[in-house]
């Protein structure tokens, strides 16, 4: 019962040990990250396990924190939340095998990196609403030092981009939640009691828009996706791969857990417009994504678009839709995290550029093998092949989306023809094209003499990460049996019956 | 042998388990991978023998239909989750004994094949997986599983369509192939959501409860969307737009003559057994939908959507004969006449029902097979030269490729009695005949046998008859020694051959099977195993098969005519009916007892329309393409600029005005700490004033 809470204690310990090590020995500090992770996964996956596919919500720790407001400290799960638990164990554990390089202040690196962790899983196993807010504030504070610090092309713009747009959308999930806490009037942050306290119409017409916002706005929803592709490429690849893999997903997770679990009315009647931002961003980000020059923007606009699913799964409302949506983050969060540590990792630390017409003269399906079959099998993974986990993700997405929105599921199926196009476009490009066939790169003709072939730890990660979307490709029910439980719970009561499931 | 039909998924399990494995085995393992590949399939085609077994002797009256379920995912109450499952009847059983067995011969050819390849363990890996995913489509109980074969098999084909990938045209043509037929694919995935929509189920037949049972089938046809369009039409033209995309019919058939960059085993395995079939095979799966629930729909000419598919069959085997006479690469040729016969493969489906389409899917996967491989044989003979015009005289130095060369080119032309394709041709243009609605489809198929017979004609005189033109351009044309010319052209070894003589021996048995007097094929799938010799039936027969036989010889003779009697004298000399035609029209007056005005008219129409046609799909379809792709890329710039330039700018002008504001303030507050905490203090004050303000005004 308490292992899954482990997850949180081990990643807080796990920084403050990584912070207090000084700057000198930066192999130490990253064994002992990489070690943290690990265990962090372990309990997240044990834990999960040992619940079995719980049909109520399971509290694991349950203290008054702020009793004159009502505030408490609770800690639980339900199946949603031990799908993502276990997403970001997985991310975590393979971003740290993917920054194995990081010397500059490594200490302090990975203590971020555990922090950022930490406030991820706080986010995932809060039932307490202020408590949710404080932990999603947490995971966001790290990302900016992250990507400022040991970040690339223009870090503090990108960094700042960032933190600006997080915080505009906190600001808005902040008000509302005042406001839910003063007209609810049961002196409590508590979210099932909220969900079941039928919040008055007129409140969420108003608050469900503002909130649900707020907490988009970090799921890429258009169009106030532009924070990420500039982020992504600012980023270190670790920070990358997280913020692709499971920061996106709180956005997400917060629209999911406030916006239609407390406020259902709100999102029956928004549910058409989130619908349409949500098809918008599939589109017109894969759309953007074909014309970018740079490897690493594709992938960042191939994150918005992807992400889109989610949120038109959210918007759908129904049992079909809301599971491809949960089951859309586990899935995106793992090859995101995947295409982000060959771009920034494999490829960039090598080459040093992602301009696709300079790589296009290295011919790096022969230098670098490994790099480019994991990223074939990526590829593949990402434009839904089946056997890959995105298949039933973004198909669960589209039969939703089919029987709320025809239209939408029509849009998205474009959207899913499009991203065939950008990464195949991309794949051969950074990949296929043998020398000779293009101009000279710019003089850049040969690999960093001193990156050395792929190192073991990322084949562990990346394989990590590819099997895990196999796994779930093929045999879905690993995880969807938790989703289906999971929506099952009270905390979904009001969900269910004002959309009138079965 | 019952065990096999519950236990039908280890037949495309084992190619998938030989792919995973040679994936694992170190780059250079060339042996152990063909080993592995070769032994797989080998399997796959006993077990699939022992299912066809089966089939054979299950009792009772209705076809043998054996289905293994199990659930992939579940959501919400009980029942609503996602099934799959495998299914074992005629049509699966059939399908699996032609794709293994053209396979493995496939297989056993590659290796002799691709023998100087650097990458064959990884060549034969694709081949497996590729053989894995069409055996998977054809067991699929779910529209579901069938899909996602599909995209498999989508997938290896283009990895082997790009297997030679640092040619720029291969690379293009994978990349081509994938995207035009994923083109298709939405349609048919779009087709699959609402067919999910409308039954709750992807599974084919489930005990009554299947979307191609009764029970649905009738909400499906009584459901309208406007006038007389009923849901079944809907779902049924959407599905077909998959197999229009994956078969390569107009207007979704650019990428398969372009798909002949591969290895040319791999364009044995896309247009013959697997990849271009699974359309014809969706059509024929999903039949009783396509068909709108009628049982009989041959002859009554019921359900729009089958009309729609035997419109679009009829046009492209015309279409496709038309731009295969003005080919001048020997896979080219082939590729054409593939569209054209899928074409005649839909005709026959949308006409006669599933026993007659999927009689010549199943007689061509094996002619089409030995043409390509017999291609293979040529071009691997010739040192990789493709071009027609640079041959000739073959028959000389390879007599036995030249002998099932000529096998399946009289099967493919439809030569009459003892090759397979004068029966299933002549089937189709039967049930064309015999077509309520019009008369166009049969016109449609006749021209295109005509057309054919003249191709395949032209292609056999081009490059086994008359001089050798190889080598220095033509110079050598005069060599009519018994030995190689001096390019060294030699006759394949026994692992080539071998393959070829048993396709060739297919070719000429598998015609019995369907003939008017002995319809041994059709009762087959509808579950009838006696079939008596009926000599009268044949009685109705003749008149359509003497006139389809004059056809052929026409074809054949006007072909030989051309090109045979006056084989081209050099490579470089233009072709006969490019610019010596006054001439052709001398020889045809000479020699033909029809109206020679006609014929002419017709080779005129030939050479025009050919160039049209060319014209017409280089530019016009491939320009629409070109132009859609173009379109997109400058909405894509479009897209990208809005995103930069507005949606971005409105950001950082945002930020510019908070900077600018920031500065005025810090200018007349210089910067006091305690003093802008203040200011946020009191602004939160003020905002929670408002709002409890407004929420307690109410």
């Amino acid at each position: 019962m308490m292992a899954l809470t482990l997850t949180l204690w081990i990643s807080l310990a796990g920084a403050v040990v990584t912070a207090v090590l000084g700057r000198e020995r930066p192999s130490v500090a990253r064994v002992l990250a990489l070690v943290s992770a690990m265990l962090g996964a372990g309990a997240a996956i044990f834990g999960a396990w040992q619940l079995g596919t719980p049909t109520g919500l399971v509290t694991l720790v349950r203290v008054p924190w702020i009793p004159a407001l009502g505030i408490e400290f609770h800690l639980a799960a339900d199946g949603v939340s031990l799908v993502l638990l276990v997403l970001t164990g997985i991310a975590a554990v393979a971003g740290i095998l993917f920054s194995w390089n990081v010397e500059d202040r490594a200490n302090e690196f990975f203590a971020l990196y555990l922090m950022l962790i930490a406030g991820v899983y706080g986010v995932f196993m809060s039932f307490d609403l202020f408590q949710f807010f404080a932990f999603y504030e947490l995971a966001i504070v790290p990302k900016y030092f992250l990507i400022a610090i040991w970040g690339s092309t223009r870090r503090e713009y990108g960094a700042m981009k960032l933190a600006l747009y997080s915080f505009i959308g906190s600001a808005m999930v902040l008000v509302g939640m005042i406001a839910m806490y003063v007209v609810a009037g049961l002196g409590s942050f508590d979210m099932v009691r909220l969900s079941s306290a039928s919040l008055p119409n007129g409140f969420q017409v108003w608050a469900f828009p503002l909130m649900t916002v707020g907490f988009a706005i970090l799921a890429g929803l258009w169009p106030f996706h532009t924070w990420a592709p500039t982020g992504h490429v600012a980023a270190p690849t670790a920070a990358s791969m997280l913020l692709a893999g499971v920061v996106m997903k709180l956005g997400a997770y917060g629209v999911l857990r406030v916006g239609l679990m407390l406020m259902p009315d709100g999102a029956k009647l928004w549910g058409p417009a989130l619908a349409a931002l949500a098809v918008i961003g599939i589109v017109y980000a894969a759309l953007v994504a074909l014309v970018q020059q740079d490897f690493k923007f594709v992938i960042g606009y191939s994150s918005v678009s992807h992400m889109g699913f989610v949120l038109l799964g959210l918007a759908a409302a129904n049992p079909r839709g809301v599971a491809g949506a949960i089951l859309q983050m586990f899935s995106h969060g793992v090859i995101a995290g995947l295409l982000f540590g060959v771009v920034g990792r494999m490829v960039y630390d090598r080459t040093h550029t992602r301009e696709l017409t300079i790589l296009e003269g290295l011919s790096l399906a022969r230098a670098l093998p490994f790099a480019a079959v994991i990223f074939t099998l990526a590829s593949m993974a990402s434009m839904g092949l089946p056997g890959f986990s995105g298949f039933v993700a973004e198909l669960q997405v589209l039969l939703g989306a089919w029987q709320s929105f025809p239209v939408a599921a029509l849009a998205g199926g474009v959207g899913v023809v499009i991203s065939v196009a950008f990464t195949l476009r991309v794949l051969q490009r950074a990949f296929l094209v043998a020398p000779g066939m293009v101009a000279d790169g710019g003089g850049l003709t040969a690999l960093d003499e001193h990156a050395g072939p792929i190192t073991w730890a990322e084949k562990v990660g990346a394989l990590l990460l590819l099997g895990t979307s196999l796994a779930v490709g093929v045999y879905p029910r690993l995880l969807m049996d938790w989703i289906d439980a999971g929506l099952q719970t009270p905390g979904f009561e009001a969900l269910r019956t004002t959309m009138g499931w079965p | 042998m019952t065990w096999i039909a519950t236990q039908i998924w280890l037949i495309p399990m084992l190619p998938l388990l030989a792919a995973g494995v040679i994936g694992l085995l170190p780059r250079r393992s060339d042996q152990p991978a063909m080993a592995l590949a070769v032994g797989s399939m080998a399997g796959a085609l006993v077990l699939s023998v022992l299912a066809f077994l089966f089939t054979l002797t299950h009792g009772g009256e209705e076809p043998a239909r054996i289905l293994t379920q199990f659930e992939w995912l579940r959501v919400g109450t009980a029942g609503a989750g996602v099934r799959l499952g495998f299914i074992l009847d005629p049509l699966a059983a059939m399908m699996l004994v032609m794709v293994t067995f053209v396979g493995l011969l496939i297989f056993v050819f590659s290796a002799g094949y691709m023998a100087e390849d650097d990458n064959r363990a990884r060549f034969f890996g694709f081949l497996s997986l590729f053989a894995a995913a069409m055996l998977g489509l054809v067991i699929s109980n779910s529209l579901l599983l069938l899909f996602a074969c599909w995209e498999v098999m989508g997938l290896a084909s283009y990895l082997l369509i790009g297997f030679w990938f640092e040619k720029p045209s291969a690379a293009a043509a994978a990349k081509k192939a994938f995207i035009v037929t994923r083109i298709g694919d939405l349609g048919l995935f779009l087709g699959m959501l609402w067919l999910y929509r409308e039954t709750g189920t992807l599974l084919f037949y489930d005990g009554g409860a299947g979307a191609l049972e009764p029970g649905a089938l009738a909400a499906m046809t009584t459901n309208r969307v406007t006038g007389t369009l009923t849901v079944a039409t809907c779902i049924s033209l959407l599905l077909f737009f998959g197999a229009v995309g994956k078969s390569g019919q107009v207007p979704l058939h650019v990428w398969l003559p372009d798909a002949m960059e591969g290895p040319t085993p791999v364009s044995a395995l896309i247009h013959a057994a697997t990849m271009v079939a699974a359309g014809v095979f969706l059509v024929a799966r999903t039949f009783p939908l396509m068909a709108g629930g009628v049982d009989v729909p041959v002859q009554s000419g019921a359900g729009l959507a089958l009309g729609v598919v035997a419109t679009v069959g009829s046009v492209t085997a015309v279409f496709a004969a038309l731009m295969a006479v003005a080919q001048t690469d020997i896979k080219r040729v082939l590729a054409y006449s593939t569209v054209s016969q899928l074409g005649y493969m839909f005709l026959g489906l949308g006409t006669g029902g599933v026993a007659v389409g999927m009689f010549h899917l199943i007689t061509h996967a094996f002619f089409k097979a030995l043409l390509f491989l017999g291609a293979g044989s040529v071009i691997h003979g010739c040192h990789h030269e493709q071009d027609i015009r640079r041959m000739g005289g073959l028959r000389r130095w390879m007599p036995l490729t030249f002998a099932t060369y000529a096998i399946g080119m009289m099967a493919l032309a439809g030569v009459p009695l003892f090759f397979s394709g004068f029966w299933s041709k002549d089937e189709i243009l039967h049930a064309a005949w015999g077509w309520g609605p019009s008369r166009w489809p049969f016109i449609l198929g006749a021209v295109g046998a005509f057309l054919t017979a003249f191709y395949m004609t032209r292609q056999m005189a081009e490059v086994f008859f008359g001089p050798h033109r190889g080598g220095d351009g033509g110079g050598d044309g005069d060599d009519h020694a018994a030995h190689a010319p001096a390019t060294g052209v030699h006759e394949s070894p026994r692992v080539m051959t071998v393959p070829l003589v048993l396709l060739a021996v297919s070719t000429l048995i598998l015609g019995w099977l369907g003939t008017p007097a002995w319809p041994w094929f059709e009762s087959y799938l509808s579950g009838h195993r006696h079939v008596p010799v009926a000599w009268d039936r044949l009685g109705h027969a003749i008149p359509l098969m003497v006139a389809s036989t004059v056809i052929v010889a026409l074809g054949i003779g006007l072909g030989w005519m051309l090109y045979g009697k006056r084989p081209r004298a050099s490579a470089t000399a233009a072709d006969v009916m490019e610019t010596r035609w006054p001439r052709i029209f001398a020889v045809l007056r000479d020699r033909f007892y029809v109206d020679e005005f006609y014929e002419a008219t017709v080779v005129r129409a030939h050479r025009a329309s050919s160039r049209v046609d060319r014209w017409l799909d280089r530019l016009v379809i491939g320009g629409l393409v070109l132009a859609a792709g173009a379109l997109a890329r400058a909405l894509a710039f479009a897209v990208r600029m809005v995103d930069e330039l507005l949606v971005n700018a409105g950001f950082d002008a945002g930020c510019g005005v908070m900077r600018w504001i920031g500065q005025g303030f810090s200018r007349i507050q210089n910067g006091g700490a305690q003093r802008y905490l203040g200011w946020l203090g009191m602004a939160m004050v003020v905002l929670t004033i408002l709002v409890i303000w407004g929420w307690e005004g109410r």
